[in-house]
């Protein structure tokens, strides 16, 4: 019995000037219906582009994304993705951007004010129904991350891809937007990929961190179970034993076994 | 020296006098008491006095200032006239004809003898015309030149070498194909118009943002979808942007060429007014091309702000 979305063997390869870089080899990952994972690894270790592989806009050269056993080889909105600099359309209003996704993916299925009142409903869930008539151009970094959110949301994805999603962000606004995606996602139960280089972020919002090696031929090193019970309090946590622990042992894998190449090389 | 400032007074009867110092202490002393009058509850009042005075501060910089400007240019125009050249018109003979020009814009005494108005509307039709054509070639050719990286490595070194020459270069040209002036004019105005409506509607497709297009990939937009949603909206500020540049070019342009092709048209008028040594109406008519074109200006202002989203 295979897992909900599989990734066996992926590895890919860019064409450069000095010949293919290769970026990805043998990365091989099973995550379960509903789990929450996060993809950890310095800068240009390749997380970006697994997240571009599952969401079909990157090929891979060899290896096979499976998600329900069926091969994902094409974009789609079964796997939306929050992108790290939002992508809001500036000419669209709040509004308008996330009906977009609502026509496209719900236009045959669902009549003009059942997908009005679910573009209402998923803005109401990221707490953004207060700013619908908006343009991305009028609300705050922290304001067009949540629209983001609603608009992936808004999809009813399989897979919900964030590519380093609050990466953006000041701390402060940061915490918030990662206290609205635990209790959207404690109360709909996505599967969630999620890109980051916080530490912090990765143990508070996983089920399982899964730790990349540096590239070239960058993949798995590690992956490891964070067992702490649901629902997280970030404050409660912070002098928590075992969230401590499994911090430390991602700071580990990160500055002891993976350093940065700037410091490989000094 | 009194003849001097007797004159800029006569030319300019509406705007301040000379003496514009006491002009400025004047309407200083004026306009408190008028805040005063109008301000109503005292609460308001002091936040709404110090409104009126900023207003009153940016009134003085939007109309003294380049009044004064006005006045210095006024004068250096009556020192030619007087002290230089006599060839040169006064600004209160200038004025003079400006009326009388102005009075009857749209008279028409046969072909050769017809109204400034008829003039300018004349060259704006040409104008429109090329214009009107390079923007349906230029753009289509544009989003093709910024999708396509093989149109535009094929293309790219032909316009490089066509984009610098003076448009009025290919007059001949379009004399040749044409064998009529009216035509051949539009065809300069066209070509005068087509590069930069081309590249910059190139560029603009160029610098989209990858993201964009792929929040397009993720939700399976259709060819036609992509393009009304995503291309066009994105692009819209460059291609208005090439717009406005190609059409204030072809304001300056066709003056230089309705010279060349004769006829009725702004052009050709300052061209003829020039054999018979009417110097007063060729000064008009330098006023009047100058605010057409900031009239055309306005009107792709208003454009922009209706379809460039960065200006809503």
């Amino acid at each position: 019995m295979r897992a909900y979305l599989n990734l066996e063997g992926v590895g890919i390869e860019f064409p450069t000037s000095n010949g293919p870089f290769r970026a990805l080899s043998s990365v091989d990952l099973n995550i379960e219906r509903g789990e929450f994972v996060s993809i950890i690894g310095h800068s240009g270790c390749g997380k970006s582009t697994v997240l571009n592989i599952v969401a079909g806009l990157l090929d891979a050269t060899e290896g096979v994304v499976l998600l329900e056993d069926r091969e994902v080889n094409s974009p789609g909105p079964d796997r939306a993705v929050v992108f790290q600099n939002h992508s809001l359309l500036p000419w669209l209003t709040v509004y308008e951007n996330v009906r977009l996704a609502v026509d496209k993916v719900f236009g045959a299925t669902k009549s003009k004010s059942e997908r009005n009142e679910w573009t209402q409903h998923n803005l109401r869930l990221v707490q953004m129904d207060h700013a619908l008539d908006k343009r991305p151009g009028e609300i705050s970094g922290g304001m067009k991350q949540r629209v983001g959110i609603a608009r992936a949301l808004a999809m009813e994805p399989k897979v919900l891809l964030m590519d380093e999603p609050f990466g953006a962000l000041d701390a402060l606004t940061r915490a918030h937007l990662q206290d609205a995606l635990m209790g959207i996602h404690a109360a709909l139960g996505n599967t969630v990929i999620m890109i980051t280089h916080d530490v912090d972020e990765a143990v508070l919002l996983s089920d399982r961190i899964v730790m990349m090696t540096n590239g070239p031929s960058a993949t798995i090193g590690e992956i490891l179970e964070v067992g702490l019970d649901r629902p997280r309090d970030r404050l409660r946590l912070a002098d928590d034993h075992e969230y401590n622990r499994l911090r430390s042992s991602v700071l580990r894998f990160l500055y002891e076994r993976q350093r940065t190449p700037g410091e490989r090389v000094a | 020296m009194t003849n001097l400032v007797k004159l800029a007074v006569e030319a300019e009867p509406v705007s301040a006098p000379p003496g514009d110092v006491q002009a400025k202490s004047d309407s200083a002393s004026a306009a408190p008491a008028a805040a005063k009058a109008v301000s109503a509850p005292p609460a308001a009042g002091d936040t709404r006095r110090a409104g009126s005075r900023e207003r009153r501060s940016a009134m003085v910089q939007a109309v003294i200032l380049p009044a004064i400007t006005f006045l210095i240019v006024l004068g250096i125009w009556v020192v030619v006239h007087s002290e230089v050249s006599r060839a040169i018109p006064s600004p209160v003979d200038t004025w003079h004809r400006a009326v009388e020009m102005l009075s009857h814009p749209f008279y028409a005494n046969g072909p050769n003898d017809m109204g400034v108005g008829w003039q300018v509307l004349y060259s704006l039709g040409r104008v429109s015309a090329g214009f009107g054509l390079a923007v349906l070639v230029g753009i289509p050719v544009g989003f093709i030149m910024g999708m396509s990286p093989v149109f535009q490595r094929a293309w790219q070194p032909l316009i490089q070498i066509l984009r610098p020459v003076s448009p009025l270069a290919w007059l001949p040209i379009g004399l040749l194909l044409f064998r009529a002036v009216n035509p051949s004019a539009i065809f300069v105005i066209f070509i005068t118009c087509i590069w930069p409506t081309l590249l910059n509607t190139a560029a603009g497709v160029k610098a989209i943002p990858k993201d964009y297009l792929n929040v397009a990939r993720v939700l399976k937009l259709g060819k036609l979808e992509i393009a009304r949603t995503i291309l066009l909206p994105a692009t819209m500020p460059h291609v208005i942007t090439g717009m406005r540049l190609s059409l204030s070019i072809a304001w300056m342009v066709i003056v230089a060429a309705e010279m060349l092709t004769g006829g009725i048209g702004i052009g050709f008028y300052v061209w003829d007014e020039w054999n018979n040594l009417n110097v007063k109406s060729i000064i008009v008519a330098i006023i009047i091309i100058g605010l057409v074109g900031i009239a055309l200006e306005l009107v792709m202002n208003q454009v922009q702000n209706r379809f460039d989203y960065t200006r809503r």
